[in-house]
């Protein structure tokens, strides 16, 4: 047996603040997949909040520490396609001045992948832990999507859920308003687009609704509980992992 | 027209109440992106004419100056003028002037966006003019007083009841006194008005798709006619155009139409593609007797050599703004000048100011969404993101929210720091929103919850519970 992958996992600020359950979700599947998984300690965000308000000094900084932090992983793996993407597409452009670091960062966004596309494209996944009885429908999250082309491979494993129905949203690669910081700097056209995402995922009659990202995840459930919708709201690795105990997100302990 | 971006928000809260914008908004949304997925789909070489198109533009740009004075000269010989113009001002004053050389009372108009950028009608009817727009689009919201909400649609805010309201108001003078519903009927009266503006006009004005440097000719793509009446009848054919416009040789032109409907209509080709080359000849049966080429600058050689010559790749097709959730949401009307939606957003701030224009690159969610349909490859949030720096930089951006931002940088520079204020953070939060697993309402997170909940978060980080139970951590 060849030596295990060794992936430092990325968990992003949002899944270590908001929804834990994803981290693990993710250390499951990736050792399941046979990596060996390391969460380095000192990580904390990507820094787009910084980076996509213009605050490229201080996103430089935070990249730099990323950079460090991930070092000495085969593969950085990071359960969402937006922190991918920024370190993927994003890091190596800003450092374009800096040609040490640049190389440091072209270097780290070649080992950088999305969860679930590093499942199925490196790993060569073909089926997963997870059972889910019900319909979910999936909405592609902009940056997986756009910026690292992920669209087929979470549709490929959760076809190989026992007992899953995936129905697909009318819309899927349709922005659903979050982006980041515009989500309040711009509050009322974000819940207006965010409405309209809630009507096309209502309208697939899915029971579950799952994407690969939890700033579109904390968005798209925060306006479907408001509206007194009962579908459950998970990410894609919590059913990929079959790991269902915590309430949906936004549900309470019932 | 007088910016109103600054007011962005305030616009956009009344575009979203507004009724039958958001109709007309649904229709663009869902008509145009199906129109041009399947046209896209339908041509296997697109992805390549795509490369292909952004392959002359910026060999043009890189030589600009050369294709700019073979155009000039090839339209002199043709028997034509090109009138260099540093500002809308100049512009403004040479159409002016050669309106009035010819005692010109009415000016017919083809549909162009550098005329609108440089407040042509006002301007024209301050001195006397009558300026007629031909396209209907223009027309209607000629007849609305309204600038265009979309480049190539300027109506397409409008429904087909309101076009009702303004015929029947306005062209009652005409003798038009019934309220007419069908839509051929509404383009039948207003094709039967404007035919005897083109007999009228002295000047016909029209814009420029592209200008052709090897022969000198002047290319526009319309889906009415209106622009080839505008040019062929009045004895004054003036072609307003800014000079990115440029491309070398008819070949180019052909593969840049190729992309360009496509982009924008979901159609292989517009309805008409007419190339205008110099004045009446001897020979020719129509023409117009004198051809006037006005070329824009207003700032656009400014623009070579920095982030953003990309930009002037543009062909405005309107394909960034028919995919845009955020024009979708909001219309262009919100935008508060002539250019709307992302590139709007990523051209605005320069040719009306940072200060004016600041939201425009902010109110996008970088979906990325128009950087996938824009068939010459622009990266437009890339250059928003120099417009949100720009702003950050020279303090335009609000103090609150620069704030902000820099105190998370602060806490996400500093893992220690991190770990310690999250871990109490989102304990408390876990507690209090345990129960229902949401927040209807938060201190500090109005913006958040005024349309949605707050999911609560489960209460322990991630990076704690990683810890406690003694997961690999690399130290």
């Amino acid at each position: 047996m060849s030596e295990p992958k060794r992936v430092g996992l990325f968990v992003t600020c949002l899944v270590d603040l908001f929804r834990p359950s994803v981290g693990f979700a993710a250390v499951r599947l990736l050792e399941a997949a046979g990596c060996e998984v390391t969460v380095p300690s000192v990580q904390t965000c990507c820094g787009q909040p910084a980076y996509n308000s213009g605050d490229s000094a201080d996103t430089r900084d935070i990249a730099r520490g990323v950079v460090r932090a991930f070092r000495d992983f085969d593969y950085v793996v990071a359960p969402s396609g937006s922190c991918a993407g920024m370190i993927v597409k994003h890091y190596p452009e800003l450092f374009r001045d800096d040609p040490a670091m640049a190389a440091e960062a072209e270097e780290l966004a070649g080992r950088t992948h999305e969860l679930v596309s590093f499942l199925t494209d490196v790993c060569g996944v073909t089926s997963v832990p997870g059972k889910y009885d019900g319909t979910v429908t999936y909405h592609d999250s902009c940056s997986g999507l756009r910026e690292l082309k992920v669209k087929q491979q979470p549709r490929a494993l959760l076809a190989t859920v026992d007992g899953l129905d995936l129905r697909e949203l009318p819309g899927a690669e349709t922005c659903c308003g979050f982006g980041g910081t515009f989500c309040v700097k711009y509050a009322d056209v974000s819940v207006e687009i965010v409405g309209r995402k809630s009507a096309d995922i209502r309208a697939s009659g899915a029971d579950a609704l799952l994407a690969g990202d939890m700033g579109c995840l904390l968005n798209m459930a925060g306006r479907l509980k408001r509206e007194g919708s009962d579908i459950e709201v998970r990410h894609v690795a919590e059913v990929l992992a079959g790991m269902l105990n915590q309430p949906a997100i936004g549900d309470g302990q019932s | 027209m007088q910016p109103t971006s600054h007011a962005f928000k305030q616009n956009a809260k009344r575009a979203m109440v507004d009724t039958p914008l958001q109709e007309s908004l649904r229709r663009l949304e869902t008509g145009f992106t199906a129109a041009r997925q399947a046209a896209a789909d339908g041509l296997p070489e697109f992805e390549d004419l795509r490369d292909e198109a952004r392959g002359i533009k910026n060999h043009v740009l890189e030589h600009l100056d050369l294709y700019l004075e073979r155009f000039e000269s090839r339209v002199t010989e043709k028997g034509g003028q090109v009138h260099w113009c540093e500002t809308p001002r100049d512009a403004r004053n040479a159409i002016l002037e050669i309106c009035r050389k010819v005692g010109a009372r009415t000016v017919t108009k083809g549909k162009s966006m550098v005329a609108e950028e440089i407040a042509l009608n006002p301007f024209l009817e301050e001195n006397g003019i009558e300026p007629v727009e031909t396209d209907l689009g223009e027309y209607i919201i000629q007849l609305a007083d309204e600038p265009p909400s979309h480049i190539i649609g300027p109506a397409v805010h409008k429904t087909k009841d309101q076009v009702s309201d303004l015929f029947h108001e306005h062209h009652q003078k005409y003798g038009k006194t019934e309220r007419i519903e069908e839509p051929e009927a509404l383009v039948a009266e207003a094709r039967e008005i404007l035919r005897q503006k083109y007999f009228d006009a002295d000047v016909g004005i029209t814009g420029a798709n592209f200008l052709i440097a090897e022969t000198g000719s002047t290319v526009i793509v319309t889906n009415e006619g209106n622009g080839d009446l505008t040019q062929m009848l009045p004895r004054i054919h003036i072609v307003v155009a800014s000079l990115e416009k440029i491309v070398p040789t008819l070949e180019d032109v052909s593969t840049i139409l190729r992309v360009l409907a496509r982009s924008a209509t979901g159609q292989e080709m517009s309805v008409y593609t007419t190339f205008s080359t110099g004045p009446k000849r001897p020979e020719d049966l129509d023409g117009p007797d004198e051809f006037h080429v006005v070329l824009l600058d207003n700032g656009r050689s400014e623009m070579l050599g920095t982030e953003l010559q990309e930009l002037l790749r543009c062909i405005r097709c309107g394909a960034c703004m028919n995919h845009c959730p955020v024009y979708h949401a909001v219309g262009g009307h919100t935008y508060g000048w002539v250019y709307p939606g992302p590139i709007g957003a990523a051209l605005d701030p320069h040719l009306i100011g940072l200060e004016e224009a600041r939201h425009l690159p902010n109110a996008s969610t970088f979906c990325g969404r128009c950087e996938e349909v824009c068939p010459m490859r622009i990266p437009l949030p890339k250059i928003m993101r120099h417009w949100r720096e720009q702003a950050f930089e020279h303090h335009v951006s609000p103090s609150p929210e620069r704030f902000a931002i820099r105190l998370w940088a602060a806490i996400a520079k500093r893992p220690m720091l991190y770990h310690l204020g999250t871990r109490i953070a989102m304990a408390v939060l876990g507690r209090l929103g345990r129960r229902r697993g949401r927040f209807a309402s938060l201190p500090l997170a109005g913006g958040w919850t005024g349309g949605r909940d707050l999911p609560a978060p489960e209460g322990r980080t991630f990076q704690a519970m990683w810890a406690a139970r003694g997961g690999r951590t690399g130290r």
